[in-house]
């Protein structure tokens, strides 16, 4: 028998992923002359935006308030402009560390088995959602459950509607969204329920999409089961104490159809974490420099691969920046850098990217706080570079800025932290 | 006598190998008959996975099940090669943490003599962990018992049934008995939701409800009721894994927790132990106390156990507990042609090759019929080929024989389009009905860490083309559980003619 061979395609950078982070990665990295190419799992190109109908996107990236769609649009435009090749319903099976400057992807597509060798790789897969086992539900396990995503996918994109009688389970944008879709469907949405004591989205969707349409917001509040046999009767629902543990006695029956599971993202690491990348358990994303290169030389992550964003212009800006230090690496074979320094999480900073900087080139920390703060500040305790706010809120990432050269010599670390003043 | 009509009651993975022992013979017209829409969706897709060696099961208080354990581990062997069933035998150890516990466990190393179970023995805890470095480090030793297996338990019933079915055999689901008929002392056949069936022989294995369709052919000789064991599974990449099976020593009240690494490679605890009344034959639900209880039992077997966040599934399933301890595997002369495969609590799973050898050998011996072996009788079955245990080039072998090999569906199990399209040609092909379900169990697709958020929606688009029905009327698991309730757009429109007039 002939041992059928695989195909070979030669690049600078392979980008993988082709949502707002891959996509804006790649166009950079055609502009600086590097020889890229995409590969996307999905249909086409565009990931989560896609599916996202509603306004929001792009305020600060194109300085516009565009749909979901119409962003992602611009950016699927500039890469075929530029001509950058892309692989859709294209599958990463396997990454192989070959040696610093080379690294092969093996490819899954319709028909097609492909090796790829690039100098570098921008991972950008992008993230997916904490499902209702995650989370601590039980009970039964009938039809009528789906994560948020799945069910904007069902109708945004195959025109399918999950249910009629919908409870979200989750108040942060997504679902504050989902729930607000669900409504605009002609669905009943009997209500959102969210465990913490505070929303976890925009005061402005809280308005928008939950008081305008009369939806009940249920705070301190866990969806604990399930029941229903062949399709969800209804959810239990109980108050939580301080410690988010179901208050015993509080809890009642919500009856519903449909449980729509809006309880965050988790980045989509696996590839990586078979490649042995090292892994930060707070953002549960990978570790990364302030080119956005992970542990394994010439592997880059951006988006929400590498952290959950809130905005996907953080989140374009990560695959541009990307692009940068893959051009730095493939020009060097290295990032040149006298040293790393590490940045710390201090009190009531749950997450913090980048984890290491040099103290040679502008970098943008993007931080989340662990729970509201009135009057208060982001701090590197180290520089006294601080950022302010009126409000800092979990669902909304806070930015600071380090200049290159602002680092003295004898500081080995950064701690980043939240100081009240009031 | 020609040919003799047998009906199984029950597509568990009791009555599969029963119609795959019975496909063997030219004599008999086998059809199944199952109440769901698939096979094996009773306690045979929701248990513990171990084929037990043997040396647990008491001779003196349940003698049947103590042969039939580990006759049917040997037969698995061969059982599991001719069907290619994700199987495979790590070996078991039950640790313990105590002088008391080791003076429990001794037992079982005198069972396993008695039973004939080969190579059991007690290692002492240097030994111990070399045999499973992953164990707790605060075990003093174990009782080795080399021959354990773990086997993916409804891919097993499937293959059961389609060899069978490839021999003759016939499948009718969404079937319930409702009774067996018994005129002037014989057998007649079942009165099902469909309709009269007439049958010869018929065989009871009816997992839970084999109480009810023995009593309604007047044999009212034991009960059962229903034991839930909840489980929790964890991500592939979730460490540590064992590669041995790892048991706490049982109590007289528990049966203890067990930590395996399952055929697809997850780390698996369980199960609990908890008795239901009679009437809640169907409450496979979990709780917080079940799944809390399988995560401290589960932390004791290993040297540390991986985060809850970890958890990608919690589930339960019902063991059948006979009143009679024992298996019920016996045919009678009164009415004739009944035989009872009752009372599958486990090691039914582990049992249920040696089993239908059983219900075989009381067909020829105790109903008198003499077997007849069919000319041409296919021993043999292959399973789905997969894209995630296929190394690099076998896979562009695959992908260049069958394009549909390159379009990865499920992410995290590395599902194609071309196992989902076979999944479906072969739940067809057995007869039984094409569910998210049943595509799920043949192909693991959804079953990692996104448990189908991203490919549930796409793989119920394919499903509706491949059938050529609206994507809404895929079902989950048959009627009652359709994925959508309808087309957007179309609901929209009357809702607005309801609204105007
Ligand atoms: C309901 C909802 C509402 C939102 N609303 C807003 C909003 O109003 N404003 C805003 O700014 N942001 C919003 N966002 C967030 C925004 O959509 C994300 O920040 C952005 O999509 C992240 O981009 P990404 O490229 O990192 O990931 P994704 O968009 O997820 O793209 C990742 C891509 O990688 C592909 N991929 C994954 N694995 C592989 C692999 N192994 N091989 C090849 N390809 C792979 C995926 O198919 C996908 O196309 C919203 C998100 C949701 C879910
Ligand atoms: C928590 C747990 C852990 C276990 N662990 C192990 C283990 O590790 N090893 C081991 O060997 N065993 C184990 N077992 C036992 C094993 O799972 C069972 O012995 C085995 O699955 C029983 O198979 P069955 O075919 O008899 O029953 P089932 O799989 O329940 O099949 C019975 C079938 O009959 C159908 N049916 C019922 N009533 C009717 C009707 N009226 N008409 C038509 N169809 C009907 C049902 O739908 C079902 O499909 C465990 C069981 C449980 C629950």
């Amino acid at each position: 028998m002939v041992s059928a061979a695989p195909e070979r395609i030669d690049v600078d950078v392979l980008v993988i992923g082709g949502g707002p982070a891959g996509l804006a990665a790649a166009a950079r990295c055609a502009k600086l002359g590097l020889s890229t190419m995409i590969v996307e799992v999905g249909d086409r190109l565009g990931g989560i935006p896609l599916q996202c109908v509603h306004p929001g996107f792009g305020i600060h990236y194109f300085g516009e308030d565009l749909t979901g769609t119409e962003f992602i649009e611009r950016l699927i435009d500039r890469v075929e402009e530029l001509g950058v090749p892309y692989l859709t319903r294209a599958y990463v099976t396997e990454l192989i560390y070959l040696d610093v400057d080379r690294k092969l992807a093996r490819v899954l597509a319709p028909g097609r088995a492909i090796e790829i060798e690039a100098k570098a790789i921008i991972y950008a897969a992008g993230a997916r959602e904490r499902h209702v086992y995650e989370i601590n539900i039980v009970g039964d396990r009938p039809s009528g459950i789906y994560t948020a995503g799945e069910a904007q996918a069902m109708m945004d994109l195959y025109g399918l509607m999950p249910g009629r009688k919908v409870l979200i389970v989750g108040s942060g944008d997504v679902g504050l969204i989902m729930a607000r879709r669900f409504a605009l469907e002609g669905a009943e949405v009997v209500g959102v329920v969210e465990i913490m004591p505070w929303p976890g989205g925009l005061t402005r969707n809280v308005v928008q999409c939950l008081q305008d349409f009369g939806i009940p917001l249920l705070l301190s509040h866990a969806v604990i089961a399930v029941k229903g046999r062949e399709r969800v009767e209804a959810a239990i629902v109980a108050e939580v104490d301080k410690n988010l543990k179901p208050v015993p006695g509080t809890e009642r029956e919500i009856p519903c159809d449909t449980i729509v599971i809006a309880a965050g993202l988790v980045p989509n690491t696996e590839l990586l974490e078979r490649l042995g990348v090292a892994m930060d358990p707070a953002t549960a994303g990978p570790r990364v420099n302030e080119l956005l290169e992970t542990s394994v030389p010439g592997v880059f992550a951006a988006g929400n691969a590498l952290a959950i964003n809130d905005l996907v212009d953080n989140v374009a800006e990560q695959g541009e920046l990307a692009a940068e230090g893959a051009r730095i690496f493939i020009e060097n074979s290295g990032i040149p850098t006298a040293r790393w320094i590490p940045v710390a999480r201090g009190k009531g900073i749950r997450l913090v990217v980048p984890q290491l900087v040099s103290g040679e080139r502008r970098v943008k920390l993007l931080a989340r706080v662990s729970k509201p703060f009135r009057r208060a500040c982001v701090e590197i305790r180290e520089l006294g570079i601080r950022t302010c706010r009126p409000r800092l809120m979990p669902a909304e990432m806070v930015s600071i800025e380090i200049s290159p050269g602002s680092i003295p010599r004898d500081v080995e670390k950064l701690t980043l932290e939240v100081v009240e003043h009031g | 006598m020609g040919r003799l009509r047998v009906a199984i009651v029950g597509a568990g993975i009791v009555g599969c190998a029963i119609a795959r022992e019975l496909s063997r013979y030219e004599n008999l017209d086998v059809v199944v008959i199952e109440r769901e829409p698939d096979v094996g969706w009773g306690a045979t897709k929701a248990n513990t996975g171990i084929v037990h060696p043997g040396h647990e099961e008491d001779p003196d208080q349940h003698p049947l099940r103590a042969r039939l354990c580990v006759e049917g581990n040997r037969l698995w062997r061969e059982w599991a090669r001719e069907l290619d069933i994700p199987i495979k035998f790590p070996g078991e150890l039950m640790l313990f943490f105590s002088e008391e516990e080791r003076k429990r466990a001794q037992r079982f190393v005198e069972l396993a003599k008695r039973n004939g179970v080969p190579e059991v023995r007690i290692v002492d805890g240097e030994e111990l962990r070399v045999l499973e470095p992953a164990a707790s480090p605060r075990a003093i030793g174990a009782v080795w018992a080399p021959t354990a297996g773990v086997v993916n338990p409804i891919q097993a019933a499937i293959a059961m049934i389609e060899n069978a079915v490839d021999n003759g055999a016939r499948l009718l689901v969404e079937t319930e008995v409702k009774r067996v008929r018994v005129e002037s002392g014989k057998v007649v056949g079942v009165e099902t939701s469909r309709g009269f069936i007439e049958a010869d022989i018929v065989i009871n294995a009816a997992g839970i409800n084999a109480d009810e369709i023995s009593a309604s052919a007047g044999i009212d000789t034991f009960r059962i009721w229903p034991r839930k064991g909840q489980y929790v599974v964890f991500d592939r990449l979730a460490q540590p894994k064992p590669t041995r099976v790892l048991h706490t020593v049982p109590t007289p009240i528990t049966k203890g927790v067990y930590a395996v690494t399952t055929t697809e490679g997850n780390l698996m605890i369980g199960p609990t132990a908890e008795d239901l009344p009679p009437d809640r034959k169907r409450d496979t639900s979990t709780t917080r106390e079940g799944v809390e209880y399988v995560l401290r039992e589960g932390s004791k077997l290993l040297e540390r156990i991986p985060p809850r966040r970890l958890v990608i599934k919690t589930f339960a399933g019902l063991r059948p507990e006979p009143t009679t301890r024992d298996f019920v595997v016996e045919a009678y002369q009164k009415p004739w042609g009944l035989i009872n495969a009752a009372g599958t609590r486990s090691p039914g799973l582990t049992a249920a090759p040696a089993i239908a050898k059983l219900v075989a050998k009381l067909i020829a011996e105790e109903l008198g019929v003499e077997l007849v072996e069919k000319r041409g009788w296919r021993r043999f079955r292959r399973g789905i080929e997969r894209v995630r245990d296929a190394p690099w080039p076998k896979l562009v072998e695959l992908v260049k024989r069958d394009p549909m090999y390159g379009w990865i569906i499920c992410r995290d199990e590395m599902v194609s389009a071309a196992e989902v399209i076979e999944a479906v040609k072969r739940i067809q092909r057995i007869g039984a009905r094409v569910t998210l379900d049943g595509v799920r169990f043949r192909t693991w697709l959804g079953m990692g860490r996104c448990q189908g958020s991203f490919c549930r929606v796409a793989t119920a688009m394919l499903l509706s083309k491949v059938l050529g029905v609206k994507p809404f009327e895929i079902t989950l698991r048959g009627k009652g559980s359709e994925y959508a309730v309808g087309d957007v757009k179309a609901l929209w429109r009357e809702r607005l003619g309801e609204r105007r007039t």
